[in-house]
């Protein structure tokens, strides 16, 4: 066999990805007028018009800034309490480990939509409805079961023997964690963050049914609404598009290999 | 400087049917420097574990300078450890895997320093100071992880197999540079190893174990001259002492109680002799190792038997050649069918 025939295939592969990716770029620069003419995906006129009208008319800054609080606040909450569990799940002996184990992922495998109305009603008797709150609660039950997961996973890696040294030099459980564990953890835990962060940046069901209007709206729910009766701004949703990829975008490129390190772990030994 | 006291010591771990440690006691001394030694799985590395606080014994009491602390945890226990991996602290220096015990301890800063810089000085660390463990040597790391125990004053120093990664030369000069610590601290040490060359050299006194029992305590020449049983015979001794069946060999066996099963004999002390000469065992040559100052030589004695003689490297044996095995009767040593040792008129 050829080297040439595989490499074809993979260009092929990366074409049919990205050309959507390349469609939205541009079509969000393209003057409304010329979107449904000619070529698909071929650069006309360059206009900035859909992303004044963004900020501009629509207030995307807010479904932008609500979407950072969440996602940032669901990250710190899943990761800081995620860090303790998963610490006593890999290392400590107690009874109804293994079972603690598969019922934390037996959560992460439930469909969404299964527990949308219970939530919804738990949600509206505790007042938390449209509510910076309502999204982050709700947002734990997927952050906290991934951030678990991996990081039980880090933890086991590490070699016993390193805690047992601390130990014996003096520091409590605690404390052994805290000085030889934790630092050494520092990249498994930064990777559990940029995963989850990803997760709720991304979510949709949970903030379109536990939220009312645009001032709790994350982004992905506001994109949806922008199809009004009569017309449909493509223009505006595909700026809206480009503005929602670009944060997953940096992430992604920045912590490349750090984040297929998180999606493998356990996956092999070594 | 303390005494550590093993009081009826069991361990069971959870899961597992079997007991890991059965009913172990062990005193040992003040300043002693005593080598737990046996074949993997034999429960030593538990048992130092077990003294170190690092596992909860399922039975029994362990004492430390005469007080129980069966109950306390690792870190409270004041004891220090080499691990066989060094366990190095992979994010400190040198300087912060040396200082981190001190640390612990609330010693003051300029007391940390002093204390570091001794124990650097002592074991030539003290260019590697801001060096981390992973742009060490092996007997770099070694060092270190001793430097680690070194620099807290502590109750006792427990060594899990430190040496098994060290290549052979290094390993006898650390194992050398280890006696000469103990003797200039005098502090009580515990050392675990399954090499039982190791266990001879280093250990005052010995504890073998098998199967999580001690099979025998005592100095290294008393054990290696009265092991109390087969085990212990065979497992001290390059090569490992001759055991024959005794109904199989009555000119050996002469003049030994009736529950006699096995003798045994170590190789040195066989002499070969011509088949003319006065011998109690006959057999063929099969094989000849020469080593330089001696050379090992198989004797098939029977055709499920072959005993291994350590000859001068003057003599020359041939493959195939016929020859005699003498046995002085106060070098061997008598067994019954539960390996245990039975006294006879020489002992």
């Amino acid at each position: 066999m050829t080297r040439a025939a595989p490499r074809i295939g993979i260009f092929l592969l990366i074409a049919i990805w990205a050309l959507p990716l390349l469609w939205m770029l541009i079509a969000s620069v393209t003057p409304e007028s010329r979107l449904f003419g000619g070529a698909p995906a071929m650069p006309g006129a360059f206009v900035l018009d859909h992303y004044r009208a963004l900020f501009a008319e629509r207030a995307f800054w807010r479904p932008v800034r609500n979407s950072l609080i969440v996602a940032a606040t669901t990250t710190v909450f899943a990761v800081a309490i995620g860090v303790w569990a998963a610490y006593a799940l890999a290392r400590l002996r107690f009874r109804g480990r293994a079972v603690t184990l598969s019922a934390v992922l037996a959560v992460s495998t439930f469909p969404q939509i299964s527990i949308v109305s219970p939530l919804y009603l738990l949600l509206r008797r505790a007042g938390l409805i449209d509510t910076y709150p309502g999204l982050v609660l709700p947002y734990l039950t997927f952050a906290l079961p991934l951030a678990v997961w991996l990081l039980t996973g880090f933890f086991r890696q590490l070699p016993g023997e390193l805690e047992d040294a601390a130990r014996m030099d003096g520091a409590s459980r605690l404390r052994a964690a805290v000085e030889v564990t934790l630092p050494l953890a520092a990249p498994a835990i930064a990777t559990t963050a940029i995963l989850t962060f990803l997760y709720a940046w991304n979510e949709f069901l949970f903030a379109l049914s536990f939220t009312l209007g645009p001032e709790r709206q994350t982004v992905p729910v506001a994109i949806a609404l922008f199809r009004g009766q009569y017309q449909v701004p493509w223009g505006q949703i595909l700026a809206a598009a480009v503005v929602a990829s670009l944060p997953v975008a940096i992430i992604v490129l920045a912590f490349q290999r750090r984040i297929v390190k998180g999606l493998t772990a356990g996956a092999v030994k070594g | 400087m303390a005494s550590i006291e093993l009081q009826a010591i069991g361990k069971v771990f959870p899961g597992s049917g079997a007991a890991a440690i059965r009913d172990v006691s062990l005193t040992i001394a003040n300043g002693e420097r005593l080598v737990l030694v046996g074949p993997s799985g034999s429960g030593k590395s538990t048992l130092l574990r077990i003294i170190a606080g690092l596992e909860m014994p399922s039975a029994g009491r362990v004492l430390i300078g005469g007080s129980d602390v069966t109950d306390v945890p690792p870190e409270q226990r004041d004891l220090a450890m080499v691990f066989q991996s060094y366990a190095l602290y992979p994010h400190k220096t040198v300087r912060g895997n040396l200082a981190f015990g001190l640390r612990m301890r609330r010693v003051a800063a300029p007391e940390i320093e002093r204390r570091v810089r001794q124990a650097a000085a002592a074991l030539g660390l003290e260019p590697l100071l801001d060096r981390m463990p992973s742009q060490l040597s092996g007997g770099q790391r070694q060092r270190v992880a001793v430097g680690r125990a070194l620099v807290r004053d502590p109750q006792a120093f427990l060594f899990d197999e430190p040496l098994s990664n060290l290549d052979p030369q290094l390993r006898g000069e650390t194992r050398a540079e280890l006696i000469d610590l103990h003797s200039r601290l005098r502090a009580t040490m515990v050392y675990v190893t399954h090499d039982q060359e190791e266990a001879m050299t280093l250990g005052q006194r010995i504890a073998i174990l098998n199967d999580g029992r001690i099979e025998q305590v005592g100095p290294p020449q008393a054990l290696y001259e009265r092991p109390a049983s087969l085990f212990v015979a065979r497992f001290l001794g390059t090569p490992p002492m001759n055991v024959v069946d005794a109904a199989s060999f009555p000119a050996l066996a002469r003049g030994l109680p009736q529950h006699a099963a096995s003798i045994g004999f170590r190789p040195h002390e066989v002499r070969l002799t011509s088949v003319a000469e006065r011998h109690e065992v006959t057999g063929t040559i099969e094989l000849v190792e020469p080593l330089g100052h001696a050379q090992i030589v198989h004797v098939r004695v029977d055709p499920s038997t072959r005993v291994v003689v350590v000859a001068a490297a003057e003599a020359r044996p041939q493959p195939g050649a016929a020859v005699g095995l003498s046995i002085p009767a106060d070098r061997r040593h008598v067994f019954d069918s539960h390996g245990k040792t039975l006294a006879t008129e020489e002992h």
